[in-house]
C-alpha cells in the first residue's frame, strides 16, 4: 500500500522524535523516489533542526 | 568580601540577556522575569556550581532552562490556557487533495545551509516561530532548542504522545511554510 504524501509528511516528522520501523523507513524511500515534494520537505525538516542547533549556539554568543 | 560581591555583579550583569533567552521560550514577561530571577537566586546561594566552569553564561542559562521547564510545567497544569485546536492537524488539510497528494508540493530550496551563515535568516526564523500558536511553539522548543526527548515533553505539556508528535508536525510544517514564503521564495 502506497503511502500519500500528508502521511509521508506526518512519517517525516515522527522520524526526527522517534526511531520508525525498517517498514516505515523502506516506505518512505520507495515513496521519495517517485516524488520530489517530499523528498524536499524531508531535507527542509532536517534542515531547521540544524538552524534550531545553530540558533542555541548563536544565543550564548549574543551581547 | 570583594570576591564574592564581584561574583554577584558577574552574575546581576547576566541578567537582560536571560530575560531574553527566557522570554523568548516563554512567551510571557511575568513568568520569563520570574525564572530569572529563580536562576540568580539559585547561582547566587551556590556559586561553588560555578568553580571550573569556564563560561557564567553557559552556566547560568543551564540553571535557566531548568527553570523554563518549571514554568511550562506549572503552566500546563492550569486549566485550558492554552488556544491551540486539539489533537488533530485537521488545518493542514488545505495543504493536501482529497487524496492526500500536494496541492503545492514544497518547493527545492537552494542551498539552504548557506542560510545559516546569515544573521538576517535567523531574524526570519526568528519571526517565524513567533507566529506559531503558544503550546506548538512550546512543544518544538522543547524539542529542538532544550533538546528534550517527546516522552518529556508530553509530560511537561500535559498532553498524550500522539498529541506531542501532532503539535511537532504543525510546528515543522508551519515553519517550512513559514520560511519558503519569507526567505527562501524571495
Amino acid at each position: 500500500m502506497m503511502l500519500s504524501c500528508k502521511e509521508v509528511s506526518r512519517l517525516v516528522s515522527q522520524g526526527l522524535d522517534r526511531r520508525l520501523g525498517f517498514g516505515e523507513r523502506l516506505r518512505l524511500r520507495v515513496h521519495f523516489a517517485i516524488c520530489g515534494g517530499c523528498g524536499n520537505l524531508e531535507q527542509q525538516m532536517a534542515f531547521l533542526r540544524r538552524a534550531m542547533r545553530l540558533r542555541s549556539l548563536r544565543d550564548h554568543d549574543g551581547p | 568580601m570583594s570576591g564574592h560581591s564581584d561574583f554577584r555583579a558577574q552574575v546581576e550583569a547576566q541578567r537582560p540577556y536571560l530575560v531574553r533567552y527566557a522570554s523568548l521560550q516563554l512567551r510571557d514577561s511575568h513568568a520569563a522575569e520570574d525564572a530569572v530571577q529563580e536562576t540568580l537566586l539559585a547561582a547566587l546561594s551556590s556559586p561553588a556550581g560555578f568553580a571550573g566552569r569556564s563560561n557564567l553564561r553557559t552556566w547560568l542559562t543551564g540553571i535557566l532552562k531548568h527553570k523554563i521547564v518549571d514554568a511550562i510545567r506549572r503552566a500546563s497544569r492550569e486549566p485550558a490556557l492554552s488556544v491551540d485546536a486539539p489533537g488533530d492537524d485537521s488545518e493542514l488539510d488545505s495543504l493536501f487533495d482529497q487524496r492526500g497528494h500536494w496541492n503545492e508540493g514544497p518547493a527545492t530550496w537552494e542551498n539552504p545551509d548557506a542560510s545559516l551563515e546569515q544573521k538576517q535568516f535567523f531574524a526570519a526564523l526568528e519571526d517565524c516561530l513567533a507566529r506559531l500558536p503558544t503550546k506548538t511553539a512550546q512543544a518544538f522548543t522543547m524539542r529542538e532548542h532544550l533538546g528534550l526527548e517527546t516522552g518529556e515533553i508530553c509530560k511537561e505539556l500535559g498532553v498524550t504522545p500522539t498529541h506531542c508528535w501532532v503539535l511537532l508536525y504543525r510546528a515543522r510544517m508551519a515553519l517550512r511554510q513559514c520560511l519558503e514564503t519569507n526567505w527562501f521564495g524571495k
